[in-house]
């Protein structure tokens, strides 16, 4: 059967059953506007390009499954930039489609024309330009399979405005893909080796991160952790990869990681790391990260072992997989933990725990940005899917907010990108219409696509933001006081809008607390309406996050704020 | 760690953008290419990139590593600790004159250098060899006067898999 380009992309997009498209049209892809015009496919229209990508972003690491979005060429196309840069270093699953000028034009610099496939080759998990009508079915088809399989990440697809109306033979059962994942099967030996690393080991600790999270490897890694008692601490990127409410549970390890966690980390003698690649802001001083334990890494990603940290054993393989054949491997070989070790351990834990738990001073006259987190959860009963901005909002989240489940934060980690939370909430929402979502933003982030708040009232996407404003660039000032003697350069941000105002301009609702008493009534309110919220949270401006590791120390050497430890 | 030359060979399917894809991570990672040579293989679709880099054992395994996570890269070798040959070509040419012909000829000779091409002023050399054979020929040369100069990167081969 001949079909028209466009009709072949709305075909495959079927097959891989997209449920909703993110995007904005142009004139480089009018012609597949046209095509979803008449088609039944849902699409949301974003009010900037970074907006569609962050918000299929949010869709993605969500619900596990590829997120998808459609802008134009030239700036369209360079507007998704931050945002496939963001869903790269995180490992998040996307298809992008960019138009691109027809193909007689490329390389003549024709109005809108962008090398975009150049420009985000080091930001893609790979990307394809289609030049041949009769490529297309099986360049998308691809696409997904590649953003989906091994280590998952962004692939973008630049498609010229002529090819998509030209005619191609399309026949769904004789497209042929090249498989691109790696099926790696680690030996018997390496359980073997674990196996004697553990009995060996008298403080042996989990670290968790996003990998077991996109390798859906929770519920393996929450089996092993309590059948043998051994305790977890995670990366932002695998909060909610185990239970934040179990009483193995560590917190965040790194530069504002729990005290417990990073001693915990400093003094275990073995270390099972999941699913993570060691970034500079997990490990502080590298040299003296874990410095006492035997480190086994699990990774899907061969490039990722001894990349920052060496480890004494690496494991290539899907997370799931390994951790299963661990399960059975233990079993079978009857590990049993030495119970008095066992229990020093947890109760050396315990201790610290006890010494500096996360905490924070009311002070009965400012809003406490941790205690609106903290009720945020009570009121919630933790049931909320929870989008960040990026800075203090990200980390106080990190640390007071208990996720119980994965794939229940969305957060940008790696690249740290600003103004990611909100949109990515929109998409959130779409994919979870009946549960909450909230956006806990700051109010420097969320200036820079408030824009979106336009697309959730005009799709009634009820999101919730819950800023937490203290008209600051909030950690960049933190860093100020504590490095910078306190020098504010421009990181004070006293010139913002009315956020209750410019909500309702938008045609959301905006709410405000100014005073402690007022948080609770204004969140109960706020997330009763079944309409886009921002909820206008005046907090202390000179809050920090705490504890905080010093940039290039060891995560053992940490600053407590005003509760400094006495050692 | 020990800092040195590594020839690093690269199987690649042989698409528009695949050096690019190559030269940009590197690039991009903060590594350098001392020298690079590309060609196809006996299959037309399949490539085989040979470049130079000077790093230490675990610099090499980290831009291995990296390389392989290009989805049209096939293979990554390091030849380096391995049985191989290695070769360059270099063409030359030396603009002759009264005072140097009958000396420029006699080396040429002397050391069975190919001549593609000659004429009244001047004469173009092919020398192949492996590193220090070309510089060496190089040396020699330039007492002569090097007109100009052309070189190609190193490539290599392994003696067995």
């Amino acid at each position: 059967m001949k079909l028209k380009g466009t009709e072949i992309l709305l075909k495959v997009l079927e097959e891989e059953k997209v449920d909703i498209i993110f995007g904005y049209p142009g004139g480089a892809v009018l012609d597949i506007y046209d095509q979803i015009y008449r088609s039944k496919v849902n699409h949301v229209l974003v009010r900037h390009e970074q907006g569609a990508v962050h918000a299929a972003d949010g869709y993605a690491r969500a619900t596990g499954r590829v997120g998808v979005c459609l802008v134009t060429s030239g700036p369209g196309a360079t507007n998704t930039v931050t945002g496939i840069a963001t869903a790269n270093m995180d490992s998040i699953p996307l298809v992008v489609f960019t138009g691109q000028v027809p193909t007689g034009l490329i390389g003549n610099d024709a109005f809108q024309e962008c090398d975009i496939t150049g420009i985000t080759r080091p930001c893609t998990k790979h990307n394809f330009l289609v030049r041949d009508i009769d490529e297309l079915a099986t360049v998308v088809k691809e696409a997904f399979h590649i953003a989906r399989s091994g280590r998952p990440g962004p692939v973008l697809v630049d498609l010229p405005k002529n090819v998509m109306v030209m005619e191609a033979e399309y026949d769904p059962e004789n497209i042929k893909i090249r498989n691109y994942e790696t099926v790696y099967k680690p030996a018997p030996k390496k359980m073997a080796n674990i196996f004697e690393m553990l009995t060996k080991a008298q403080k042996p600790l989990f670290m968790t991160g996003g990998g077991t999270i996109l390798g859906r490897a929770s519920e393996e890694l929450t089996y092993l952790a309590r059948k043998y008692s051994i305790p977890v601490t995670g990366t932002l990127m695998g909060l909610g990869s185990f239970p934040g409410s179990d009483p193995l549970w560590l917190g965040m390890l790194g530069m504002h990681g729990t005290y417990y966690a990073n001693m915990a980390v400093s003094s275990c003698d073995l270390m099972i790391a999941v699913g993570v690649r060691f970034d500079d802001r997990v490990t502080g001083k590298i040299e003296t990260f874990a410095p006492n334990a035997k480190i086994v890494q699990i990774d899907i990603d061969p490039s990722s072992i001894n990349k920052n940290v060496v480890v004494d054993l690496p494991i290539i393989g899907h997370t799931k997989s390994v951790l299963t054949d661990l399960i059975k491997f233990l079993d079978e070989h009857h590990y049993v933990p030495n119970e008095p070790q066992r229990q020093a351990w947890l109760g050396q834990i315990d201790e610290w725990k006890g010494k500096v738990p996360l905490a924070y001073e009311q002070n009965g006259r400012t809003i406490k940005p941790q205690h609106v987190i903290e009720t945020l959860e009570r009121l919630t009963g933790g049931d909320a899917l929870i989008t960040t901005e990026v800075g203090q909002n990200q980390m106080w989240t990190a640390q007071f907010f208990k996720f119980d489940r994965p794939n229940t934060l969305i957060t940008s980690g790696g690249l740290g990108t600003m103004g990611f939370g909100m949109p990515a909430a929109i998409g959130v929402k779409c994919a979870f219409p009946d549960r909450h979502v909230i956006d806990i933003a700051g109010d420097g982030s969320i200036q820079m696509n408030i824009q979106e708040l336009a697309t959730a009232v005009q799709y009634n996407v009820a999101i919730k933001v819950v800023l937490l404003n203290n008209s600051y660039l909030g950690m960049v000032r933190q860093w100020q006081e504590l490095f910078y003697e306190k020098r504010y350069s421009h990181t004070d941000m006293v010139h913002a809008p009315d956020f209750v105002k410019l909500a309702e301009a938008y045609g959301a609702v905006g709410l405000r607390a100014t005073r402690p008493e007022e948080v609770e009534a204004v969140l109960k309110e706020g997330l009763a309406i079944d309409r886009p919220v921002l909820m206008d949270f005046r907090i202390c401006r000179d809050e920090c996050v705490y504890p905080m590791v010093h940039p290039g120390a060891s995560i053992s050497d940490m600053t407590l704020g005003s509760r400094e430890l006495v050692n | 760690m020990e800092r040195k030359e590594h020839i690093i060979s690269i199987m690649v399917y042989n698409k528009p953008d695949v050096l690019a894809r190559v030269a940009g991570t590197l690039g991009g990672k903060g590594y350098n290419i001392d020298s690079l040579s590309v060609n196809t293989t006996t299959q037309k679709d399949i490539s085989k990139i040979v470049m130079t880099t000077v790093g230490t054992q675990a610099t090499i395994q980290r831009i291995e590593g990296q390389l392989s996570r290009i989805l049209d890269v096939i293979s990554v070798d390091d030849l380096t600790n391995v049985e191989s040959v290695h070769r360059e070509m270099l063409m030359v040419r030396v603009n002759l004159t009264d005072e140097n012909t009958e000396t420029v000829k006699n080396t040429i000779d002397a050391h069975k250098w190919r001549v593609i091409v000659s004429g009244d002023t001047y004469v173009v050399l092919e020398i192949t060899g492996d590193q220090p054979q070309i510089e060496f020929a190089l040396a020699r040369l330039e007492p002569f006067g090097i007109a100009d100069i052309t070189r190609t990167g190193l490539i290599a081969l392994k003696l067995d898999d």
